[in-house]
């Protein structure tokens, strides 16, 4: 038998363990020098004037921007009014994708006459809805939010009952030999085993709801991140712009972080 | 064991499918008696689960009755414990969530059944993994906890559809021998459907060979093995149990020879 060889003091696991470690530390880094490497260069390019700092700001600028907003309280007011407007719109999407699926499930030949029409609103571009609801519903948070649950409703509701219908026939026999009824097949094996994928799709839909809401705010609102991306273009104030956008990429890495945690804690918890 | 627990009557069980109707099960009539272990063999998509299902109540049948004397003389239908051909615990619940599941759906969880399962838990070894996922059990282990959630119903009829096939066959022979044990214990009825000959020999009083589909009853065999003990090894080292396997073969081979022909 060969002997495990030790690498200096360590032991082969312990090399491999610190080798991970090394490695995973590495990618990091790497991350977040590249990520300083372009804000370096767009700052560089911006003050020596290769770019135009007027249609492209600089980190600088954004900075002070963010400063001179908070300032005035405009930014606080218009986040908290975007991420309020794409909770609501999200909780509403998962609330009428589970009640729909359920509905489907229960009625079998329901499904089957309403697929073909899923499927259409699914692939239809839902902004071409909006100007819709802004003539129905005004322009506001109600337009809004419903133009948020518009992206993302069809398809939500499309992977939960497909889900629910991946279940395994012998699982729901099983409920009935120890005597179910259907009601029992549903809150004993459907549900509870379709909440993995419930938990990816809301991953995949809490991206869609912001899409939706920033939609909406663009033709209809006079609040919110949306607007002042509309706003500021219009008023050549690229700073704002720039600013809105950066943070839009953070609200939406992190709601999608707290999904993220969320479906770990189910995991472990399984 | 003299007393007929079930009768079932000329049963028959006819589908319809979009090329025509599929004739499944044709005019079956046998009796179980109480505390009798029944084993049901036949070649493959025969009918042998449609049958199971039907005595179970989950299917209807097209034709025919199926009646009860219960031990105590009452007419009504029995409670009845099924095991299917996996294990399907589910794993979102630990074990002991899992051999409630009946009682629960029931809703009859009183504290009397609460002993029971714990009482089962014990018996049969599962007691100290009660709060495990299923996925950190043997394969072997798994198969005692679906037993002690089809026990949990404390059910007056045992249905038992190829509930060895997924296992490999090391631990199919000893899962076998514990849960043939285990029923014999609690002087159960059960009815085992199952492809292999020598399962049905080793644990049944009884065999019944069904034909290809429309599935008849082609015969009957009862078993009487000398035995040394009342393991299901020991009935495969029994000395008459060639001679039944040979029998068995014979039944099915001249059944498939007839339907070839």
């Amino acid at each position: 038998m060969k002997e495990k060889k030790p690498r200096g003091e360590l032991t082969t696991q312990e090399a491999f363990l610190l080798n991970h470690r090394r490695h995973k530390h590495k990618i990091l880094l790497l991350r977040t020098a590249l990520l300083i490497f372009f804000l370096c260069i767009w700052e560089l390019c911006a003050r020596s004037g290769i770019i135009d700092s007027f249609f492209f700001s600089s980190p600088s600028m954004v900075v002070q921007c963010c400063i001179k907003m908070t300032a005035d309280g405009t930014l606080f007011t218009n986040i908290g009014i975007t991420l309020a407007e794409t909770l609501i719109s999200f909780f509403l999407v998962i609330a009428i994708g589970i009640l729909s699926a359920t509905l489907l499930w229960y009625c079998k030949s329901a499904s089957e006459v309403l697929e073909p029409y899923l499927v259409i609103l699914n692939s239809l571009p839902k902004s071409a809805l909006a100007p819709l609801f802004i003539v129905w519903l005004g322009t506001g948070m109600k337009t809004i939010i419903v133009a948020g649950i518009s992206v993302a409703v069809f398809g939500c509701i499309i992977s939960i009952y497909t889900s629910f219908l991946q279940v395994d026939p012998e699982e729901m026999k099983l409920i009935y030999t120890l005597g179910g009824k259907k009601s029992d097949v549903f809150l004993k094996v459907v549900f509870p085993s379709s909440i993995p994928t419930i938990l990816s799709t809301m991953k995949v839909n809490i991206g869609l709801a912001l899409v939706g809401v920033i939609i909406g705010e663009f033709l209809a609102a006079r609040r919110g991140l949306g607007y002042l991306i509309i706003y500021g273009s219009q008023v050549f104030q690229l700073n704002m712009v720039i600013t809105s956008i950066l943070i839009l990429c953070l609200i939406a890495v992190l709601l999608y972080q707290g999904i993220r945690q969320l479906e770990k804690h189910y995991e472990r918890k399984l | 064991m003299q007393q007929p627990f079930i009768h079932v009557k000329n049963i028959s069980y006819t589908y319809p499918g979009i090329e025509g109707e599929v004739e499944a099960i044709r005019d079956v009539s046998f009796q179980v008696y109480n505390g009798e272990f029944l084993a049901i063999v036949g070649p493959s998509g025969c009918g042998k689960s449609t049958l199971l299902s039907i005595i179970a109540r989950l299917l209807e049948p097209s034709g025919g009755t199926i009646s009860f004397q219960n031990p105590d003389g009452s007419l009504h239908y029995p409670r009845i414990g099924y095991m299917l051909q996996h294990d399907y615990l589910f794993e979102w619940r630990s074990i002991y969530r899992n051999v409630i599941l009946g009682p629960e759906i029931r809703k009859n969880f009183t504290p009397d059944t609460k002993e029971h399962i714990d009482r089962l838990l014990k018996d049969y070894g599962l007691y100290p993994f009660r709060d495990k996922k299923p996925s950190e059990l043997s394969g072997g282990m798994r198969q005692r906890a679906a037993l002690i959630r089809t026990l949990a119903i404390n059910p007056e009829l045992l249905l038992l559809d190829e509930p060895f096939s997924a296992l490999d066959y090391q631990t199919r022979l000893s899962v076998s021998d514990d849960i043939c044990k285990i029923i014999r214990s609690t002087g159960k009825t059960a009815i085992l459907i199952t492809h292999d000959l020598s399962e049905a020999i080793s644990m049944a009083d009884r065999i019944l060979v069904l034909t290809n589909r429309p599935s008849t009853i082609q015969a009957e065999i009862p078993i009487h093995l000398t035995l040394t003990d009342n393991s299901t090894l020991a009935a495969r080292g029994a000395p008459e149990f060639s001679a039944y396997f040979n029998q068995l073969w014979e039944e099915l081979y001249h059944e498939r020879k007839e339907t070839a022909g």
